[in-house]
């Protein structure tokens, strides 16, 4: 676990050092600032209604943020040859890949937090839950583990950072996707089409308040698959 | 100790090694020396658990680097023909990084470092963001970083590309510094820079090792005859010429470029067919000429080349030939297009 806080701390450390990490942030926010300002001066939407469309916003811009944090980690190494530091040192490619992961997970851990102030004011003017509010974060941290290690699995499969964003975003796209594909599909196809979408089916009970296991469990499974899928391609690379 | 055994690696169907089978002894430093091409990164990418051979053993201190990679890497140092730099670190920042990669506890880290920073001389730069260190310096902590951790065994893969020749003179150095304490591997096309550094020389070809030995074994095997260097002051160059030719042995006697400057100095390239230093000298003092240098020139290109029985040689200036004048074609050229 030490060597996987180890490399977390080295990519934390070129996030700060560089501006992309800064100018992503703040890309984000200033996102997430426009879209709420607008839901928040409409006099049709109820406190309940604001959050949720909060929500609905920033979960957008959150994918989109985690695929340019995670588009760097290891297409930079490779183009810049300090992939060789960490496969010829006695660390297993998993806790590359974790640490990797940590790193861009704890910063856009910090643009959720930077974002508290936007519920917060519907808390202070309006009346909403703070389950509510909880549960709408979690949501998006989750949806952002996924979309993280969708980015993560681009990086491993590409060399420059431009191939590395354009292949994980057509997986994320086509996985937003899916449920439109559902409505076309029949029974019992749909269905399962629709539980494999990124977003809609599984990420609209975060947004409206309600904490459900099997979402849970779906992001889970999402972020796990593609790390895992990650590790094995870092691996195979050795191989060829 | 490193045992290879009936190493082969293929990069789809071409094969880069194989099959390969030597031992190295603890404390040597060893040269690998071949063409571009020939297996040498391979080989060491090999060692160093960056790639996974696909056939045959390969074992460093006697884990296997199939088996147990992870014993074999906390045991190697490596240092790629790019050095694997961080430039958004200081140097002790990025040695830190490396020595706890590589396992060295957290009580130990300074001191390693310190030691690391020391040896490769590191210490006015040991602040300074690795992004603006000269490429001697990057070179350096490349070096460092491959022994922050006191490997068993230090793998070099071209440590000398790129380095001017104060550089290539402290390079030099710094891995004759490293004998005795570690198993060294270099790898270079420049032959007497091995030369200089290693106890004995793996010469590699087309993913084989050609032949193995000390540099006085192949001069002894390849290098009948001897190469001379002769600057004298005091005689025209003609006289020089003649005294030189006339002694028993000179093959051949070229004029060359002075090799100081001066008026009447001249310098002589000479070809023998056996030791002829003494003969030589003995005879321009007799012409009453003052001899101001003499210098065997170790020919170890021209071995390398005997000993590679000249097949690649011929391979490629076959496939010069073959190239209009002024290198291969260009696209335009090639796909029939006005240039």
């Amino acid at each position: 676990m030490s060597r996987v806080l180890l490399i977390a701390r080295r990519e934390l450390f070129a996030y700060l050092r560089s501006p992309l990490g800064t100018v992503i942030l703040a890309a984000a926010l200033l996102v997430d600032g426009i879209y709420f300002y607008a839901l928040g001066l409409s006099e049709k939407l109820v406190s309940a209604d604001v959050l949720r469309e909060f929500f609905y916003g920033a979960s957008g811009s959150t994918m989109i943020a985690s695929l340019f944090l995670s588009m760097r980690l290891f297409a930079e190494e490779r183009q810049t040859g300090t992939l060789v530091l960490l496969n010829t040192s006695p660390i297993k490619d998993w806790e590359i890949v974790a640490g990797k992961f940590l790193s861009a997970f704890a910063v856009i851990g910090a643009l959720t937090l930077l974002t508290a102030y936007m519920p917060a004011l519907i808390f202070v003017n309006g009346k909403v839950s703070i389950g509510h509010i909880l549960v709408g974060y979690a949501g998006l941290l989750l949806l952002a583990s996924a979309a993280i290690a969708i980015g993560i699995f681009g990086s491993a499969l590409a060399r420059s950072q431009v191939v590395a964003i354009i292949i994980s975003a057509v997986i994320l796209v086509s996985f937003l996707a899916l449920w439109k594909v559902a409505r076309a599909a029949d029974p019992p196809l749909n269905r399962f089409l629709s539980a494999l979408a990124l977003h809609h089916d599984n990420f609209r009970p975060f947004m409206l308040g309600r904490l459900e296991f099997g979402r849970v469990a779906y992001y889970v499974a999402m972020t796990y698959f593609f790390l895992l899928a990650s590790t094995k391609v870092l691996e195979a690379r050795r191989w060829r | 100790m490193i045992e290879i055994q009936e190493l082969y690696k293929y990069y789809g169907d071409r094969r880069a090694i194989g099959p390969l089978s030597v031992e190295i002894g603890k404390g040597e430093i060893i040269g690998l020396l071949g063409l571009n091409g020939a297996g040498k990164t391979t080989t060491l990418r090999i060692l160093a658990c960056d790639l996974v051979p696909t056939s045959g053993t390969v074992k460093v201190g006697g884990s296997d680097v199939v088996a147990d990679p992870d014993a074999v890497r906390a045991r190697v140092g490596y240092l790629p023909d790019r050095p694997p730099l961080y430039d958004d670190m200081s140097v002790t920042e990025y040695l830190s990084f490396a020595a706890k990669l590589r396992r060295v506890a957290k009580a130990d880290v300074a001191k390693r470092v310190a030691d690391a920073v020391e040896l490769t001389e590191l210490g006015e730069v040991r602040s300074q963001i690795i992004g603006t260190l000269s490429h001697g310096f990057r070179q350096r902590v490349g070096i460092a970083q491959a022994i922050v951790h006191r490997p068993e065994f230090v793998v070099l893969d071209e440590p000398i590309s790129g380095l001017d020749p104060v550089q290539i003179v402290e390079m030099r150095e710094l891995v004759r510094a490293l004998r005795g304490d570690h198993t060294v591997i270099v790898s270079s096309h420049i032959l007497t820079e091995l030369s200089e550094t290693c106890d004995r020389l793996l010469v590699i070809e087309q993913g084989r090792i050609a032949w193995s030995g000390t540099e006085q074994e192949l001069f002894t095997k390849f290098g009948r005859g001897m190469q001379l260097t002769v600057t004298v002051r005091g005689g025209s160059e003609q006289q020089v010429a003649a005294l030189v030719k006339a002694v028993k042995g000179v093959v051949d006697a070229e004029l060359t470029t002075p090799s100081e400057p001066g008026d009447g100095i001249v310098t002589v390239r000479i070809g023998s067919s056996q030791d002829v230093r003494d003969a030589v000298c003995r005879e321009l003092v007799k012409a009453d000429l003052q001899v101001l240098e003499l210098v065997r020139r170790h020919g170890l290109e021209d071995m390398v080349l005997k000993l590679l029985g000249g097949e690649e040689i011929e391979r490629r200036r076959g496939r010069r030939k073959l190239e209009p004048e002024g290198g291969p074609p260009s696209k335009h050229e090639s796909a029939g297009e006005p240039s």
